[in-house]
């Protein structure tokens, strides 16, 4: 197993510099450091000796990937794309166009991202399970079909919609919960309130027709109907056996998306107010702020390929018969 | 055993779930602060999108930045905050002084000396005597009068982020040399400032300073590296210079009657050396602190909270002295009640708190639940989008009247246009004088086919100013109708501008070469393109102008980009029409009457002329009337400039946007404006009235949780039953039931 993990972290590497690679090229295929340092300054006068003054200060007045004015390793070297990639691969993710700290804001802002994902991700996972469980339960019934309806509903209307309406109903009509905001301690809660059942109800219609779809599967095998006739109740038989052999595949995924919850979310981070890593990235997309932007990609990868391993992982200890030789 | 199983699961759950009802109150539970936060003298007010960026003056220019910036920096002068036109007033100078010009020789001139004779003025601003930087650490010193946090230990920022970390901070006095750093700052390769360009080719000596200071930053950088201090008191320049303690002296190159505007604006705002070496240590960046973050300044407020992109908190400067409310101000600022505070000391407010709104909905929620006084300190647009939805609707605008919203608009110094550019052969200035003559009559007969009062109409809800030419309302040198009608596109009929009609547009198209929109020689459509940097080439806005030009069977194409690409084209002149705006940076005519002067030709030198007009007639007159004090010449020659402009039209003069603020009943010394930057410190707020209009408005509606929890209830009871009801079936099924399911 060593040897497999030292393999897919050889190709996450590579991985990530082509990531890397790509980012650049994309980014500078649209937009020039001038536009960027033009974007930056802001205001109705920029001089074109103020452009100067910005790129040299962020070092954005080299060449892009060949320094024709050096020779040997330093043509290489002496570019924005050398100088800014391999800080990266050690994490050092440097300032921002603006001037701040980007390992300092992602430590800032990767806990008001979790605050957020983490109860969202673990009530959604809650909530899914147990509706799908409980239309298994009542399968091939008119419940059943109700829900199955019920979570074509919710799966076909826009995130978008329930936060606002979410919004609407108990931050405007109710006023039970701020409409938006953030703060530190217990209090943090009156403001997480709303946007994790906003997260959790928005879910739960792709999720639980999943889940029922897994768990289905489960149900007609011989296992099932062993236990069945052993005289086991319904709910010992989809608690003990159902969900448990069901639970590979929801475990792997669910494994494999937890580093991406440190990523944030885009939507929901805008609209309640929450200062986390998804509305970080948002503000440097429309800030042209490379350097903002490199980073936050660079770690989305990093930590999409830490999540697909995990994944691969978890398989051996949820299923013994799984192995990686 | 299940059953009693249940019965107690059931008792559990009733009380889990009636628990919140236990909670039930009257007081608002929604509101987005602490306990008692509305109760105290702060106000509460909101950015969107993200944090100021620039906070350094020198760098600052955003309008977002301007409500920060100007309450911490005082600049020499400022704008009183009530009278209109804008005037003038002192700030941290003792008074507006006049320029003293001199000759080459380095003799006095008098102050109606010739412009050609002046080789160059002087300004002596007095400097107010006591005033006080905010508490700063830059300023700590030790009891042997060391400074404390200069330089540090290693190791010494662990854990300091923001100035508020630092147990320790001093003050001192204000002195003219902390302006003179400000302007040598300005020329610092490490600063980026949009100012340098204008100041350096008007302050003497300024340019080539730039490049003394470029070779000494040179010269540190490869001895000490780049975090080293450029301790800008070892190179000083003689444009500007510090006589005395309280007296500066600028030398302005000739006559340039505009540079005390430059002296109300930031840019020039004092910067005291300490703090720029204060932040100029190893770590200070890494931690975030520096003087785009955390100001020193000596305004009425000082910054002692900064989370980027959550909140930031000013707080009232305790070293600040004090200024008087203005007295005097428009006729109706009185009934208004916008002298009731005349004379009494500013400001009124102990507190203002910006928190992060990205997004409009919960914003214009929370204004509307009195959790924000102002829904945005920096500009109009909120008042201007809640008097429209007003007009919409009924009921929002009972909503507004219950509320007792101010909902204040005034018209700003500040123009909406559509260019032509002039190196275009088809809609520009033309190669011989018969074309030139044709181009002229194409723009005309496009002038009169837009007709903006239907624009403003429609994507303005009439909060705009149709324009008649360059200058808008307010600048010295506007003319009211009918003396400023734009007789080219207008007549005078019954006492109102009447757009002249499109047979008569149809006629100058027709001589202009294009009958019925045609080229008269191929036969060929008329084909504009109208370079749009808002995106896809389908909303509503381009359908419009689409329109106006299909009343003359010209066909518009649009060619949409993006900003960036947008800019590009402009620089290369490869656009033919596009719409563009100026915000004034101060209120006078040269500050806008320069967007169509020849040398600022965006292709030749990159300057603001977007158009590229390029009219030696009109040049003449700028360079004369940019010198010129205000007055009865000046305006003359103001006029004569508008009025080549009407006739050459190388814009569509479009609309002056209004500006709009929205402000609860409880903000007092409200009055929107885009010039006037220190508006915080003049608004007052009622606090009582507040927590009194808040606990009215927002009672929370409790009833549905019991109607959910009853549902909740019957639901786990119909479970519960069906689930029983399965456990304890039998597996064989009876033949009534399978007769049943046979006829299913």
């Amino acid at each position: 197993m060593g040897n497999y993990i030292f393999r897919r972290l050889l190709y996450g590497v590579a991985i990530l510099v082509g990531v890397n690679l790509l980012t650049f090229v994309l980014f500078f295929a649209v937009n020039t450091p001038d536009d960027m340092a033009r974007l930056a300054i802001g205001g109705q006068r920029v001089s074109q000796d103020a452009i100067e003054k910005w790129k040299a200060e962020r070092g954005y007045d080299k060449p892009l990937f060949y320094n024709e004015q050096q020779s040997g390793w330093a043509s290489v070297a002496d570019t924005v794309f050398y100088q800014r990639s391999l800080p990266l691969l050690r994490f050092d993710f440097g300032f921002s166009d603006s001037g701040h700290d980007i390992g300092h804001q992602i430590t800032q802002r990767m806990g008001p991202s979790l605050a957020l994902a983490l109860p969202s991700f673990v009530l959604g996972l809650l909530a899914s399970v147990s509706f799908a469980l409980l239309l298994v339960f009542f399968r091939a019934t008119r419940l059943d079909f109700a829900g199955v309806v019920l979570c074509v509903v919710l799966l076909s209307i826009s995130g978008l919609f329930y936060i606002i309406a979410g919004q609407w109903l108990f931050a405007k009509v109710l006023r039970w919960v701020p409409y938006s905001g953030f703060t530190q301690g217990t209090d943090m809660l009156r403001f997480l309130v709303l946007p994790v059942a906003v997260a959790v109800i928005s879910s739960l219609g792709s999720e639980a027709r999943f889940y029922r779809t897994l768990f289905l599967e489960e149900i007609g095998k011989d296992y099932v109907r062993t236990a069945r006739a052993k005289g086991l109740s319904e709910r010992v038989v989809l608690f003990r056996h159902v969900l448990r052999n069901a639970a590979l595949p929801i475990l792997t995924g669910c494994v494999s998306a937890l580093p991406l919850l440190f990523m944030g979310s885009l939507i929901s981070e805008s609209f309640f107010g929450i200062p986390g890593l998804g509305s970080y990235t948002i503000d440097a997309i429309n800030a042209q702020d490379f350097s903002v932007v490199r980073a936050m990609v660079f770690l989305g990868s990093a930590l999409y390929i830490a999540g697909l391993l995990l994944a691969d992982l978890s398989y051996t200890l949820v299923d013994p018969r799984v192995r990686f030789e | 055993m299940l059953g009693k199983l249940f019965k107690l699961f059931s008792q559990v759950a009733v009380v889990l779930l009636l628990l919140p009802l236990a909670a039930c109150t009257d007081k608002p539970v929604n509101s987005p602060y602490g306990p008692d936060a509305m109760a105290g003298n702060t106000l509460f007010t909101a950015f969107s999108q993200r944090s100021p960026k620039y906070l350094d003056p020198a760098s600052s220019y955003s309008v977002d930045e301007t409500p920060f910036t100007y309450s911490i920096y005082e600049p020499l002068y400022g704008y009183d905050y009530l009278k209109r036109p804008y005037v003038l007033v002192p700030r941290s100078a003792q008074k507006v002084v006049a320029p003293t010009f001199f000759n080459a020789q380095n003799q006095p001139l008098p102050s109606n000396a010739s412009d050609t004779d002046i080789a160059y003025s002087v300004y002596d601003i007095p400097i107010r005597p006591g005033i006080l930087f905010a508490p700063h650490p830059a300023f700590a010193r030790d009891a042997q009068g060391k400074p404390l946090y200069w330089p540090l230990e290693p190791n010494a920022l662990e854990g300091k982020f923001a100035l508020t970390d630092f147990r320790h901070t001093g003050t001192r006095e204000l002195t003219a040399h902390d302006f003179v750093y400000a302007f040598r700052r300005l020329a610092s390769p490490r600063v980026v400032s949009p100012a340098f360009g204008v100041l350096s080719s008007h302050i003497v000596g300024m340019r080539e300073y730039a490049q003394t200071l470029r070779q000494a930053d040179q010269a540190l950088r490869v001895d000490k590296g780049r975090e080293t201090w450029l301790d800008l008191r070892e190179y000083g320049f003689d444009g500007v210079s510090a006589p005395d303690d309280h007296t500066l002296r600028i030398k302005v190159i000739g006559k340039y009657p505009q540079f005390k505007y430059w002296l109300a604006m930031t840019f020039t705002a004092p910067v005291p050396w300490e703090a720029d070496r204060f932040y100029h240590q190893p770590g200070m960046a890494q931690h975030n602190l520096s003087l785009n973050t955390w100001p020193a300044g000596t305004g009425p407020y000082q910054l002692v909270e900064s989370i980027p992109n959550r909140r930031h908190v000013l707080r009232r400067n305790p070293n600040f002295r004090g200024e008087p409310y203005p007295c005097q101000g428009e006729p109706s600022d009185r009934k208004a009640g916008l002298l009731d505070d005349c004379g009494k000391m500013t400001p009124f407010i102990d507190q203002i708190v910006f928190s992060l709104e990205k997004e409009s909905v919960p914003l214009m929620g929370k204004f509307l639940q009195g959790y924000y006084d102002i829904p945005e300190a920096d500009g109009g647009d909120y008042g201007v989008a809640m008097k429209v939805a007003a007009g919409d609707s009924a009921s929002k605008a009972a909503l507004y009247k219950d509320h007792g919203l101010q909902l204040l608009t005034s018209t700003e110094a500040q123009i909406t246009y559509l260019g032509f550019n002039w190196l275009d052969p088809v809609v520009g200035q033309g190669n011989t004088p018969e074309q030139q003559e044709k181009n002229r009559k194409l723009r005309q007969a496009i002038s009169i086919a837009f007709n903006w009062e239907q624009y403003v109409s429609i994507f303005l809800n009439d909060q705009g100013q149709v324009a008649q030419g360059p200058l808008p309302p307010g600048v010295p040198g506007y003319q009211d109708l009918p003396e400023g009608l734009n007789d080219q596109v207008y007549t005078w009929n019954d006492g109102h501008a009447q757009r002249r009609s499109l047979d008569e547009a149809r006629r100058l198209l027709s001589e202009a070469g294009y009958p019925d929109g045609r080229d008269a020689k191929t036969g060929k459509p008329l084909i504009l393109h109208f370079d749009s940097a808002a995106g896809m080439g389908s909303n509503a806005t381009l359908d419009w102008m689409r329109r106006q030009l299909k009343a003359l069977n010209i066909e518009l194409e649009i060619r949409a980009t993006d900003y960036n690409r947008f800019q590009d084209k402009m620089r290369q002149g490869s656009a033919q029409m596009f719409m563009w705006g100026w915000v004034a940076d101060y209120p006078d005519p040269e500050n806008f009457l320069f967007l169509l002067y020849g040398p600022n030709a965006k292709v030749k030198t990159g300057g603001e002329n977007a158009s590229n007009y390029d009219n030696p007639q009109y040049d003449a007159l700028f360079k004369q009337m940019r010198d010129l004090d205000d007055g009865p010449q000046r305006d003359a020659l103001v006029d004569r400039m508008v009025k080549i402009v009407q006739h050459d039209m190388p814009w569509m003069f479009g609309f002056y946007p209004k500006s709009g603020g929205a402000y609860q009943k409880w903000v007092h010394n409200a009055k929107p404006t885009q010039m006037v930057r220190n508006t915080l410190q003049y608004l007052r707020i009622d606090p009582a009235t507040r927590v009194r209009e808040i606990n009215r408005w927002n009672a929370p509606v409790w009833w549905p949780i019991a109607l959910v929890v009853l549902l909740l209830l019957a639901l786990a009871g119909a479970f519960w039953h069906v689930m029983r009801r399965r456990e304890t079936a039998t597996a064989l099924v009876r033949d009534d039931d399978q007769d049943r399911k046979d006829k299913d």
